[in-house]
């Protein structure tokens, strides 16, 4: 059995059940982003990989061999804090020798090796400054390459950038997935940052309360969430309320022609506003008034009545003004881009 | 919010009182008390004003000298001891919940509220042959018969380290709970246990509070008086005891007052060194 996997870990800190019984599998070189809202319990799925919490229950093993009891320091791996962690009393060439003097390595095996990390992250020559002389995106760096110092089996991060600015931000992800795949270690990384998880990761691990909602590859998550929280979760989603009807579903104000609940009665259907499609004109099977329009540069999000429903469209701009408040319309739900979820599953 | 410098010499008005209070209560009194200690001596009688440094040669007599020495060497074990235990105590007690952590220092702060002479005696009586602990030991069968630990050195080391103990605590406890808890754990996901991690990364980052905590617990520590009269034999006693064995009994007022000016500027010397310390901030930075 080879990566990580989980079996049915849960933590307890008295009555409050962080991780709730999550079973997970993990293979070689992937990239995996832990995502969810705070307090859903990643970062303490993320310290219980690490080996800085004990799961209350449950089973850890990686390539094969249950790591529960092994102590942190002596499970080969990097980790990035949200922090950075960096050890204000040493220099940035004595931090990242860290991992690799305590594990008895030359004075000159160190020198030759921070070297070579500086160089893989852009830094350099810096070796003999001080934690306190560095920028964000700096120290950012410098943590990853104490983390990778000594080649670990697994690479874990925890909101390693949630201090940057946006900008710097989309810089380190594209440069940290280049980094990830270079070196094809396997990385753990636990975000609140949906943007982030799908552009990064090779899989998402979508999770609330303590449970895992999906894991699948951003982009099939995205276009098939597991459930409504998934949908809502990842990009935006109009979740609407729907019952059976002749050949499709009905709404409060219309209908969707096409479109299967199966066997219910009732369900809740999620659109992405992309997919929702504008036509002019006040007929079709499901009118609706446009109450706001917000433009957004590259698109334009329109806000639609359609009944008691809101359903939120995203266009192109139209060069011609094209819609305005107070204008009737008809739209378009596609059958084929709606997902399904059973009525009475929350959001 | 930043102030700027003093211009005129009615900025100087807010702090006026204080100074006054410190100008008649301490240095008025110091340099009395450096006055005589350079006036001469008159046997039989008190002191008359002269010019002589005479009372500071007697520092270099053997018997001067060696209780300076011990005293010295006291206070430094003392803070050695305080910081020994001090140490690990304030970092585990900054880990623990927030409720014992209130309770542990609640009770720090109650043996503070203890007299001197209380801690003196109590001790005295729990380390003494009649009712002392060794007879709790003799109960449990450690030992054969109870012994009298006091007088003695390590009775007056008991007496100096329970009453600076709390002290070390304070001076510690806020530095070591602004400690960001993910150095530790950083190190240890870099390959150190958690013993190793604590020698090489907290205490490293903790050197300056390690060291003003010295200094205060030293400067503590050399002014002790009624402990080592209570808990020590004569050979244990400090300097502070001979100030007041000159003035009082020898009525050799002038010999007193240069080992309390001795005393006084070894301490403001130290205070001074702990406030070079704390000011030099920035590791590494040029």
């Amino acid at each position: 059995m080879s990566g990580l996997q989980l079996v049915d870990i849960t933590k307890r800190y008295g009555a409050v059940t962080a991780v709730d019984g999550i079973s997970l599998e993990i293979e070689d070189g992937a990239f995996v982003c832990l995502l969810g809202p705070s307090g859903c319990g990643k970062t303490t799925l993320l310290r219980m990989i690490a080996g800085l919490e004990d799961p209350s229950a449950g089973d850890i093993s990686l390539q094969g061999a249950r790591i529960n009891d092994m102590p942190a320091h002596k499970r080969n791996l990097g980790m990035v804090f949200q922090s950075l962690a960096l050890f204000p009393h040493l220099t940035i060439g004595e931090n990242i020798a860290y991992p690799l003097k305590i594990r008895g390595n030359s004075r000159a095996d160190c020198e030759a090796r921070v070297r070579d990390l500086l160089d893989m992250v852009q830094l350099p020559g810096i070796e003999n400054r001080s934690t306190a002389q560095l920028s964000g995106g700096q120290r950012q760096r410098v943590a990853i390459a104490r983390a990778l110092a000594v080649s670990p089996q697994l690479f874990l991060l925890d909101e390693p950038l949630s201090a940057l600015d946006a900008k710097l931000r989309e810089a380190m992800q594209v440069e940290l997935r280049q980094l990830q795949q270079r070196l094809g270690i396997t990385t753990i990384v636990v975000t609140h940052d949906q943007r982030e998880a799908m552009s990064m990761s090779d899989k998402i691990v979508v999770m609330s309360n303590g449970k895992v909602e999906q894991m699948a590859a951003p982009i099939e998550a995205y276009k098939k969430p597991a459930s409504p929280f998934v949908a809502d979760f990842l990009g935006q989603a109009n979740l609407i309320r729907v019952q059976k009807a002749e050949s499709g579903a009905a709404l409060s104000g219309g209908r969707v022609p096409g479109l299967s609940l199966g066997p219910r009665n009732e369900a809740l259907i999620s659109i992405r506003p992309e997919d929702v499609v504008i036509k002019g004109g006040g007929e079709g099977p499901l009118p609706a008034d446009v109450v706001f329009i917000r433009e957004m540069g590259a698109t334009v999000e329109v806000h639609l009545d359609a009944g008691a429903d809101r359903i939120i469209a995203l266009a192109p701009p139209k060069r011609d003004g094209g819609l305005k408040v107070g204008a009737r319309v008809s739209i378009d739900l596609p059958a084929d881009a709606c997902v399904v979820f059973d009525s009475r599953e929350a959001v | 919010m930043r102030r700027n410098p003093p211009q005129k010499p009615a900025d100087y008005l807010p702090i006026a009182f204080p100074a006054a209070m410190l100008a008649l209560f301490f240095v008025v009194p110091f340099g009395i008390m450096v006055a005589i200690s350079v006036f001469k001596r008159v046997q039989g009688g008190f002191y008359e004003p002269a010019f002589t440094l005479d009372n500071y040669a007697r520092f270099l007599t053997p018997f001067f000298g060696e209780v300076l020495m011990f005293s010295l060497a006291l206070a430094a074990i003392v803070s050695v001891v305080c910081l020994l235990i001090g140490v690990p105590f304030t970092y585990l007690l900054t880990r623990i919940g927030r409720r014992y952590q209130v309770l542990w220092l609640i009770t720090l702060l109650a043996v503070l509220s203890l007299s001197e002479v209380i801690i003196g005696f109590a001790w005295s009586t729990l380390l003494s042959r009649t009712a002392g602990l060794s007879n709790f030991l003799v109960f449990l069968s450690i030992m054969d018969k109870p012994e009298a630990w006091t007088p003695g050195f390590g009775a007056v080391m008991t007496g100096l380290v329970y009453q600076a103990f709390p002290y070390t605590v304070l001076v510690l406890y806020p530095a070591f709970s602004r400690l960001d808890p993910s150095l530790m754990e950083a190190a240890r996901t870099l390959g150190s246990s958690p013993l190793r991690a604590f020698w090489n990364v907290v205490l490293p980052i903790m050197r300056k509070t390690l060291l003003a905590t010295f200094i205060i617990v030293f400067i503590f520590a050399l002014g002790a008086y009624l402990l080592p009269q209570i808990l020590g034999r004569p050979q244990h006693w400090t300097l502070s005891v001979l100030v007041t064995d000159q003035a009082i009994y020898q009525s050799n007022m002038p010999f007193a007052a240069a080992m309390a000016v001795f005393l006084v500027l070894s301490s403001l010397f130290l205070v001074g060194l702990s406030i070079l310390v704390s000011e030099k901030k920035g590791i590494g930075t040029p």
